[in-house]
């Protein structure tokens, strides 16, 4: 192991972050509606809308991301009719390509969370909204929602971890981030232990402060399930500032 | 204590014998890509075929050594060989500097040079010099004539390399930031790119392009602009090998020096690539 040239690399592999970033943030942004909107059409929707929820769910839980990937690139871009169509202006890019399909994925996997989430909150609970005179609207909101997001938040960061680390697939489509990147520079020097190590220091270190910012936004939602003192000690430091 | 001891001396044996079985020559593997023809390609039904694969029989015959042929994807192609799990790479691999640095190499036993890849009704499909052979290595001055004449042609352009190729490194290079390079894993991704639109060229060996443009899905292509190759393109296509097998490498030599003197080389080249690739 050559640790000077092991800094090196983890300098070179930094400059695909931002591109690992994008690609992560991006999916997850068109994921996270996608994913509402699939378990919606599952849990209240029509018959046929559950139908093609379910659908959806089957392939995309039921295929490999890589599969996935290879068919919006390579396999959609061999048909004229799309070349033609207003969709190619998205689908020429393998930037576009790759949030396409991470997003699908990501949204098919998230519903599932958000489903979970929302069936989670007892219907004795629901029950006892509208028995106090809450209309259905309001008796979601403060009453299911808040849960469901508590209950659904830890798995959803799991997601969020699995959705980063899928973003290495998208070298395949020649986007270079950090594994692009690191596939290039083993290409170029044939040492293989130290790039791939600096790209999982570098993925571990993202994937770090990811789990340490959901984990502080469980923290904050989860109050009522811890005692009582340390609560109240933590209303106090926060109404009277850091130095008393 | 005792235990210990034996599991010692058992441990001590097995590192004792495992390099004595390295250096056992009468059996050898060797890896290949089995997706670069007419070099080595896989066949509809699984099995290797190509130039290459002709000529392993040929050599490991004049050897007189037992060999089994593996497919081997072409990322992990050196670090395999390094590895240990191969005892040569037979995968139309060009003998580079860069290479030569980890690895060490037979004589060269074809090269085809590299070219470009364009569509026949693209805006690349008129590149000067056609087919004209430039060696960077003895004719530098005529390859740099060549390329300042398609430079203005290729800038602003996307071309289309497989990764970890000499093409790649040839085309940063040479034109840098005139173009924008976009790496393929394989030669028949950056061939669906470029007959989906989403690059202007790509740059391999005529060789591949041939056969590529053969393909009836590929109608659309056909190759364009001068023919490059030596200096860091690299000497030709030779058998990889790990730098401490000096005997191996002597052996692939000599038996490379025979299939070239006795046109056996000249005879599989024209079955395979119309043209001889064999290096004098």
């Amino acid at each position: 192991m050559d640790f000077q040239f092991f800094g090196e690399t983890i300098l070179i592999l930094s400059a695909g972050i931002p591109l690992t970033l994008t690609l992560a943030s991006l999916s997850v942004f068109i994921g996270i509606f996608i994913a509402i909107g699939i378990a919606s059409a599952r849990l209240w929707g029509p018959v046929w809308m559950q139908k093609i929820a379910r659908f959806y769910l089957f392939v995309f839980r039921g295929t490999p991301l890589l599969v996935q990937i290879f068919i919006i690139y390579y396999g959609l871009g061999q048909f004229e009719a799309i070349r033609d169509s207003a969709a190619w202006i998205v689908l020429r890019e393998p930037f576009w390509c790759a949030v396409l399909a991470l997003a699908l994925n990501t949204g098919a996997y998230g519903s599932e969370i958000v489903r979970g989430g929302l069936l989670s909150v007892p219907q004795g609970q629901i029950e006892a909204a509208r028995a106090c005179g809450m209309s259905p609207r309001l008796g979601f909101m403060r009453i299911i929602l808040p849960q469901a997001v508590r209950q659904a938040l830890p798995a959803y960061g799991n997601e969020l971890i699995l959705l980063c680390k899928a973003t290495s697939l998208a070298s395949i489509i020649t986007l270079m981030e950090i594994t692009g990147l690191a596939a290039k520079l083993i290409s170029e020097t044939y040492r293989v232990i130290e790039v791939f190590a600096a790209a999982g220091l570098i993925y571990l270190a993202i994937n770090f402060i990811l789990t340490r910012i959901v984990s502080f936004t469980d923290y904050r939602l989860t109050a009522h399930l811890r005692p009582a003192s340390e609560v109240l000690l933590e209303i106090d430091e926060n109404l009277t500032g850091a130095n008393p | 204590m005792k235990i210990l001891a034996t599991a010692a001396a058992l441990g001590l044996s097995i590192l004792s014998i495992s390099p004595a079985a390295a250096k056992d020559l009468s059996k050898i593997t060797i890896a290949t890509e089995g997706a670069f023809a007419p070099w080595n390609f896989t066949k509809a039904d699984g099995t290797l075929t190509g130039y290459e694969v002709d000529l392993y029989k040929i050599l490991c015959e004049r050897m007189q050594v037992e060999c089994t042929l593996i497919a081997q994807n072409w990322d992990g192609m050196i670090p395999g060989l390094l590895a240990g799990k191969y005892d040569a790479i037979m995968a139309g691999m060009s003998a580079t500097e860069k290479r030569e640095k980890v690895i060490s190499f037979s004589q060269p036993y074809g090269s085809t040079g590299q070219t470009f890849g364009v569509l026949k009704d693209g805006p690349l499909a008129a590149l000067p010099l056609k087919g004209d052979l430039f060696n960077l290595a003895s004719n530098p001055d005529g390859a740099k004539i060549a390329i300042e004449e398609i430079r203005p042609l290729l800038k602003g352009k996307t071309i289309g390399v497989q990764s970890s190729a000499i093409s790649a490194r040839f085309m940063q290079e040479t034109f840098g930031d005139d173009i924008t390079i976009r790496e393929y894993k394989s030669t028949e991704q950056h061939d669906l790119d470029l007959l989906a639109g989403r690059i202007d060229a790509v740059m391999a060996s005529p060789a591949y392009l041939m056969t590529a443009a053969s393909d009836p899905a590929n109608t659309e292509m056909m190759m364009s602009g001068p023919r490059f190759q030596g200096g860091i393109l690299g000497r030709g296509s030779s058998v990889g090998l790990r730098q401490e097998d000096d005997e191996l490498r002597a052996m692939f030599d000599a038996a490379l020096a025979s299939v070239k003197a006795d046109g056996t080389t000249k005879a599989l080249s024209e079955k395979w690539f119309g043209f001889d690739v064999t290096v004098y």
